[in-house]
């Protein structure tokens, strides 16, 4: 850490994870951090570990799991806090959206209730207080007060994945982990849901990390995009360079394998075969099976993240970014 | 020859109060492809349920290769002709495959009800290689089988009736990216090679674009937009066809003037 | 899974136990099981002989377990009883498994009237008595073991087929089902070749459980002296039999089936609700 500046919201450092009974860590020294008020976006397809690394904030583990790295929410390691600290951390530094707000709601108890609960329960908050917070988050979600008396079976999804919000808010928590949150939606809710989310963090000052598999969406929410492949980090930096040049070609090839409006009728350029299972070694890069670039020293050696010429913030994971520049890819 | 493989006219279903499907009507070219585009609540799913048989309307006929569908009709004979008019695709390839039954075994069954007597082996190896499987996978299991390889198990099994028209009902869904291209390649493949005829039910515009001559755009039951993809998509004529295509992340994407606009409509 | 089998409250505490109980009473139903099978071999003397002057004699070289007030050999009567008292439950958990599942399968699956007519009518078997039922049936049939049998699987027959009846709804929405109808397999197809094979292992794990209630509800009839004749050799007629002989101070010939009696419902409720806790973790 460099103790001149305030550390990070979320400091993730060569974090590896390794489950019972894989051939090979499930993360494989991913880095990662978000800056206060910043919104970073985490894409990978399913199995990437994108999930899991943002669980790690909350130090959300599966049982078994072996742990190496650091995990830092404001300059605290996540991974070495004993149960109340977690407890405290959960309640308050950090909070968590899911994917299916219908899912992570109690149908048989009122809205009221689940927004006030975690804080009346620890005691931070009174329940007068905590009844009129919940009303105030209401209001800046854009709901109205009588959502608290209504059941969660009352209401649309797209209103329900607000009360989420709010209720992710009422431990005014620095940093917002969103997993999918709008992957259930219909694609006009989602764009409400992403302009709240935008808002809320100007007026807050929330990090968020946002965890999709949806390209565009990241590239049109955030000020930075991680791409991850197989557990690690395959390229991150600034949404717009990332788009406009992609130096990863597990990032071009997604980029190019997406159905768009804007892009030519016809055939898409798919990736061929599947992303590596989890029982199987990968001594190199993850993605070398399945490129078109890749060479001999792709299988054997694990390429080290390198910053695009110029853009230091702008990084790749790829012994050959290089002979990616200048190919045509349209974003 | 008849000119349309698919033809519905004025559906209608309600459940309770709600209007699910109201007054919906379209018509599906031999071999051509055609999206149904909509939110959840739009009725495009139940329009599709319709088609296939798995609901009935409660008033509206559905035609294919323009004789009138037999959705009610009883016993062994009527229910294979209905399926080799229409088969289906379903959203979750997790879901939709009997997690018992071995990939050659689902064929099997399917090649027995319908063609009995016929060379099975040889088919089974046919359909396979056609959505891309190796025979390796015949014996899997579906739990054994990535999410991209049960929806090519999925389109062999619907295949397989050798139907006029397949009903795609969020088919690629809920597959990852660079799995989803894969499979709209294989069926814009499949269309080529077998002149079958696609009712596409999505509500990605983007898939639409790619696999799709024609499209009819659904709101709360009822038909909004109909034209040539390209077309409505590039000169969407109705408000909410607009805001279905705004809402489309990319960059520069302004969400809040697009929930405005939803709150206006 | 929405579905919840049905247990009478009771053993709660030992389930919670964990394997060691498990081994212990599977293996203690494989023993009854054996010994009801090798029974006719196994036992020393005629189990209906008479040795009146033998009559309750406690342990001896000659009589291991003793002899009972009537003057007949305990061990051999509670070997050969074994046959009885697993028979009858066995017959009433097949026909209550086979009827009960027709019907909650026939319920679940055509829906409407069929499955009003069909969850009332069960529901009415609920709310009568199976015991009362079964000694109804006896006093119409007479003596003898298919009466009971036949009784006791009606009054089990609810249990399965509401269990049935929700798994198959359940198992009927996932959308496998749906696609084998627009492949136009017929219904019965459907249910007999992909639905049961997936409801089957639950199923049959009620009906472990149900095979212990059913010991000892036939149990409970044969003591009142109803359902089996008199001289065949079973747990509930031996306990009423060995009532007189507790009397007299010599309570093995009475006790020692009771004890058998609980042993096996407790082995085999305590190994049918792992089975169903094992499937219910199974099936996501």
């Amino acid at each position: 850490m460099r103790p001149t500046q305030t550390p990070h919201t979320l400091d993730v450092q060569g974090l590896r994870i390794t489950l019972p009974g894989t051939a090979r860590p499930v993360l494989d020294g991913v880095d990662l951090h978000v800056a206060a008020g910043e919104t970073i976006a985490l894409v990978g397809e399913s199995g990437s570990g994108k999930t899991l690394t943002s669980r790690s904030a909350l130090n959300l583990l599966p049982p078994g799991a072996v742990v190496e790295g650091a995990v830092r929410v404001r300059g605290e390691d996540v991974l070495t806090m004993d149960t109340d600290q977690l407890r405290a951390l959960r309640t308050s530094a950090v909070a968590m959206i899911f994917q299916d707000p219908r899912a992570a709601l109690n149908p048989l108890r009122r809205i009221g209730d689940f927004l006030t609960e975690s804080v009346t329960l620890t005691g931070t908050m009174g329940r007068a207080d905590a009844t009129a917070r919940a009303a105030e988050l209401l209001r800046a979600v854009g709901l109205n007060d009588s959502v608290l008396r209504k059941y969660p079976g009352q209401v649309s999804g797209g209103m329900l994945q607000r009360v989420m919000i709010a209720a992710a808010l009422m431990g005014d928590p620095a940093l917002l982990l969103a997993d999918e949150p709008t992957t259930a939606l219909d694609v006009t809710t989602q764009a409400e849901v992403v302009a709240l989310l935008a808002e809320l963090r100007e007026r807050f000052g929330t990090g968020l990390l946002f965890v999709t598999h949806d390209l565009d969406l990241a590239a049109a929410i955030s000020d930075r995009v991680y791409v991850m492949y197989a557990g690690r980090i395959a390229e991150s930096g600034p949404a717009e360079a990332l788009f406009a040049r992609p130096r990863h070609p597990y990032t071009a090839a997604l980029l190019a394998s997406t159905p768009r409006l804007e892009a030519p009728q016809g055939r898409l350029a798919a990736i061929d075969g599947q992303p590596p299972d989890l029982r199987q070694e990968l001594p190199g890069c993850p993605f070398a099976a399945r490129c078109h670039l890749a060479t001999e020293i792709c299988a054997r050696q694990a390429p080290e993240p390198q910053p695009a010429p110029g853009l230091p913030r702008h990084q790749a994971a790829c012994h050959h970014s290089d002979r990616l520049e200048g190919s045509p890819v349209d974003a | 020859m008849p000119e349309y493989a698919l033809e519905a006219v004025g559906l209608q279903r309600t459940f309770g109060s709600v209007r699910a499907v109201d007054d919906v009507s379209f018509a599906l070219p031999e071999g051509g492809s055609l999206g149904i585009v909509g939110e959840s609540g739009s009725g495009k799913t139940t329009t599709a349920r319709i088609v296939v048989g798995l609901e009935q309307a409660d008033d509206g006929d559905v035609l294919v290769r323009g004789r009138a569908r037999d959705v009610r009709g009883r016993g062994r004979a009527r229910r294979l002709a209905r399926a080799r008019q229409v088969q289906m695709v379903f959203q979750d390839p997790y879901l939709s495959l009997d997690p018992r039954t071995s990939v050659e075994q689902v064929l099997r069954e399917t090649l027995r009800l319908h063609f009995p007597g016929a060379d099975h082996d040889r088919r089974v190896r046919e359909l396979l290689d056609q959505v891309g499987l190796g025979s390796r996978a015949a014996d899997a299991r579906p739990r054994q089988l990535s999410g991209g390889q049960r929806q090519r198990v999925a389109i062999a099994r619907a295949l397989a009736v050798k139907p006029a028209v397949l009903v795609l009902d969020e088919a690629v869904a809920a597959l990852d990216v660079s799995v989803q291209a894969q499979i709209l390649n294989l069926l814009a493949d499949i269309r080529a090679e077998t002149r079958i005829g696609y009712l596409f039910i999505t509500h990605d515009l983007g898939v639409v674009r790619c696999v799709t001559d024609d499209v009819i755009v659904m709101r709360q039951g009822r038909v909004v937009e109909a034209g040539p993809t390209a077309e409505v998509l590039a000169t969407p004529q109705h408000p909410y066809t607009r805001l279905l295509l705004e809402s489309v992340p990319r960059p520069g994407w302004d969400p809040e003037a697009i929930a405005a606009a939803r709150r206006a409509l | 899974m929405t579905a919840v089998l049905t247990r009478r409250p009771g053993l709660a505490k030992i389930r919670t136990a964990r394997s060691p109980l498990y081994l212990l009473c599977l293996g203690f139903v494989a023993l009854v099981t054996a010994v009801a099978l090798l029974a006719p071999w196994l036992v020393p003397y005629d189990p209906n002989a008479i040795d009146l002057g033998n009559a309750l004699a406690g342990p001896s070289p000659d009589h291991l377990l003793g002899v009972d007030a009537a003057g007949r050999d305990t061990l051999s009567r509670l070997l050969l009883g074994a046959r009885t008292s697993l028979l009858g439950p066995l017959g009433v958990v097949v026909f209550s498994t086979l009827a009960g599942v027709a019907v909650g399968m026939a319920a679940a699956w055509r829906g409407g009237w069929l499955d009003s007519v069909l969850s009332r009518s069960t529901e009415l078997v609920f709310a009568f008595p199976g015991m009362l039922l079964a000694i109804l049936i006896i006093s119409i049939y007479g003596e003898g073991l298919i009466a009971p049998v036949i009784a006791l699987s009606i009054a089990y027959l609810p249990y399965v087929s509401r269990l049935t009846r929700s798994l198959v709804l359940a198992e009927r929405a996932r959308p496998y089902v749906s696609a084998y109808q627009v492949q136009g397999h017929s219904g019965l197809q459907i249910c007999l070749r992909h639905v049961l094979p997936n409801i089957a292992p639950v199923v049959l794990a009620q009906s472990t459980i149900n095979f212990g209630y059913a010991l000892m509800d036939l149990a409970g009839l044969s003591f009142l002296g109803l359902g089996i004749p008199a001289l065949t050799p079973d747990w509930g007629r031996m306990v009423f039999d060995g009532q007189t002989a507790i009397q007299h101070g010599y309570p093995l010939s009475a006790i020692l089936p009771s004890v058998f009696i609980v042993l096996t419902v407790v082995a085999f409720n305590v190994v049918g609700e792992r089975w169903a806790d094992r499937v219910a973790r199974r099936t996501p």
